[in-house]
């Protein structure tokens, strides 16, 4: 039996099946999920959001190592040039193809913008200057309504456009092929694609010439600019690569949800993201896919399993599920991080030198 | 004409000056040495000189060009390459992703071949090409920074201090492999707190004290000098 396992592994279809059936189950999964409540497809779909957050820091945290607390100011820009650019606040309504891409570039520029005055800060120096960055960003939509409103301040930007393609509105259900596409499956496969795309791209960055300038950044700028690599204009890069992704995320965000607030952009959500780098392991690209599905989904699992246990195990609620989880959710990271340093799925890097380490 | 040139160079750290208008000139083909004790303003002047800290127009010229505003990195595109003191490898890279580092800037198809080379130079390095740099011993890091460097085809390579820290076999061994490296055409500026193996090997010496060149000359010529002798080896005068 395992012989025949390990002969099937041997083929030289092997990957390719593989892929096949991953392919499959992932194009079959917004519909078994559905299944249980369409909520599961929302959650999934902020989960993938969250994989684009992730893999936007991984670059700059991951590759050139540079600690970023601020990145979710990024995900704001996004999400406010979208919901600004597409709704009834200004009575704009652009087309999504239009907004994203300019909504990426913006967050770029901001990149540029806290990586400029930063360039000479390490560690936890510019931990510091970022998560204040965070902080500006976040403060400032929530205050830009008055003399002029842009913003709308604490309320929020509501009724942001969905996305429109053609004859498809994907806030409405289709049917098609017998089958109902509602809303949230329907960005669902969008998502999917753009995922595609994005780990396509992070994987292909990683193995290039600009992420072996990273490497070497990360590992010792002054013989980086020693072997006559720009170091300011590689670290700009990476923050402003970085900031795209998250630009992207955000104008997605923004039509997903229908609505954008300050409140979406606070401190703890960058916390969060770090967190999904470090526990998945940080600098490999698909470590840091495993920490954001599972920081993502956890959480909610929790929300769904810790208050009916309660209410059979004791008869009633004893502890809010919003606080258990949170002390789950804690001694699960600090357990992962002395059981694995690395991460879940350490790059091979941090494996290299973490094995070496042990006497 | 020389291909390193340097004219009243001064450095200066707030109020204090660590180099005080020193001249020095390497020529192609030279290996030079820059001997001083510890403070002596060696290490600055490596710094001015390879961008690391600025310098005043016409103070730093190398190959004909002004390196004035010239950002460190484009030095070393230029060809002047350091070799940074306590040897600055990518502890966490292998040794074989060192020296793929060493040739960034290089587009051309004769990276393998050099690579080969270095491999040649040190043998230890082709031993070891897997193995992350950060597990090297002390004089194995050295040769790593030193092949790195060469990967990168220098016209010069400035060497900050490469037998500090090395035991005195290990030390004596890069030395000259260092001097092997000047005979292959490779223009080298060396400083060196080691003054008695650096003057054997070297063509010409500066010795420099509290920031200023106080001799210069033949390396043979200052090693027999009794106050060389005297300040610097551990001899008595006379």
């Amino acid at each position: 039996m395992t012989g025949s396992i390990a002969r099937l592994k041997r083929h030289p279809a092997a990957p390719w099946a593989g892929a096949a059936i991953v392919a499959l189950a992932l194009l079959a999964l917004p519909f078994a999920l559905a299944a249980v409540g369409t909520a599961w497809v929302r959650i999934t779909n902020l989960a993938i959001l969250f994989v684009f957050l992730s893999l936007g820091l991984n670059i700059v945290v991951g590759f050139a190592g540079l600690l970023d607390l601020g990145y979710v100011a990024f995900y704001a820009v996004g999400a406010y040039v979208y919901a600004l650019l597409a709704s009834p606040h200004f009575g704009i309504h652009w087309p999504f193809w239009a907004i994203l891409p300019l909504g990426a570039a913006v967050a770029a520029l901001f990149g540029v913008l806290i990586g400029a005055p930063t360039l000479k800060l390490r560690g936890d120096y510019l931990a510091i200057v970022t998560l204040g960055f965070g902080e500006i960003v976040r403060i400032f939509l929530n205050n830009l309504s008055q003399p002029v409103n842009i913003t709308n301040g604490p309320q929020g930007i509501a009724r942001i456009d969905p996305f429109r393609l053609g004859g498809i509105d994907f806030s409405k259900s289709d049917n098609f092929l017998g089958l109902s596409f509602s809303g949230p499956i329907k960005y669902y496969y969008l998502l999917l694609a753009v995922l595609l795309a994005v780990i396509f791209i992070n994987v292909r960055l990683q193995n290039s010439r600009i992420g072996r300038a990273w490497e070497a950044i990360r590992e010792d700028e002054i013989a980086a600019r020693a072997m006559g690599i720009d170091t300011t204009r590689v670290k700009l890069l990476a923050f402003s690569m970085g900031a795209t992704f998250g630009g992207v995320a955000g104008g997605m965000f923004s039509a997903i949800q229908g609505f954008v607030s300050p409140e979406s952009f606070v401190l703890v959500e960058s916390i969060m993201v770090v967190s999904m780098v470090v526990l998945g392991g940080m600098g490999n690209v698909w470590g840091v896919i495993l920490g954001a599905v599972l920081l993502s989904f956890v959480p909610e699992i929790l929300r769904f399993t810790v208050e009916p246990a309660q209410k059979q195990l004791f008869g009633r609620m004893i502890i809010e599920p919003e606080v258990i989880r949170m002390l789950i959710f804690g001694f699960a990271l600090v357990l992962v991080m002395t059981l694995r340093p690395g991460g879940l799925w350490p790059s091979t890097v941090r494996k290299r030198e973490l094995a070496e380490r042990r006497p | 004409m020389s291909l390193l040139e340097i004219r009243g160079l001064e450095v200066r750290y707030g109020g204090i000056r660590a180099v005080k208008g020193i001249d020095l000139e390497v020529g192609a083909g030279e290996m030079v040495c820059l001997i001083g004790a510890n403070g002596a303003g060696k290490s600055s002047t490596l710094r001015a000189i390879s961008g690391l800290v600025p310098t005043a127009p016409g103070a730093v010229r190398f190959d004909g060009g002004d390196f004035a505003g010239i950002p460190a990195f484009r030095r070393a595109r230029a060809g002047l390459v350091m070799v940074p003191e306590g040897r600055g490898v990518f502890a966490r890279l292998s040794v074989e992703e060192n020296l793929a580092m060493g040739a960034y800037v290089r587009a051309d198809a004769e990276v393998q071949p050099d690579r080969a080379r270095v491999f040649e130079i040190f043998p230890r390095l082709a031993e070891r090409s897997r193995q992350t740099a950060g597990t090297l011993s002390g004089g194995e890091q050295q040769m790593l920074a030193i092949g790195r460097a060469l990967m990168s085809r220098p016209k010069l390579l400035a060497l900050d201090e490469p037998s500090m820290g090395l035991a005195p076999i290990a030390a004596q061994k890069i030395l000259q492999v260092i001097r092997d490296i000047n005979r292959s055409g490779v223009t080298v500026l060396l400083v060196e707190q080691n003054a008695r193996s650096a003057l054997a090997l070297a063509h010409r010496a500066y010795v420099m004290e509290s920031g200023e060149i106080t001799l210069s000359g033949e390396a043979r010529a200052l090693l027999a000098d009794p106050r060389v002798r005297e300040a610097y080896l551990g001899e008595a005068a006379g």
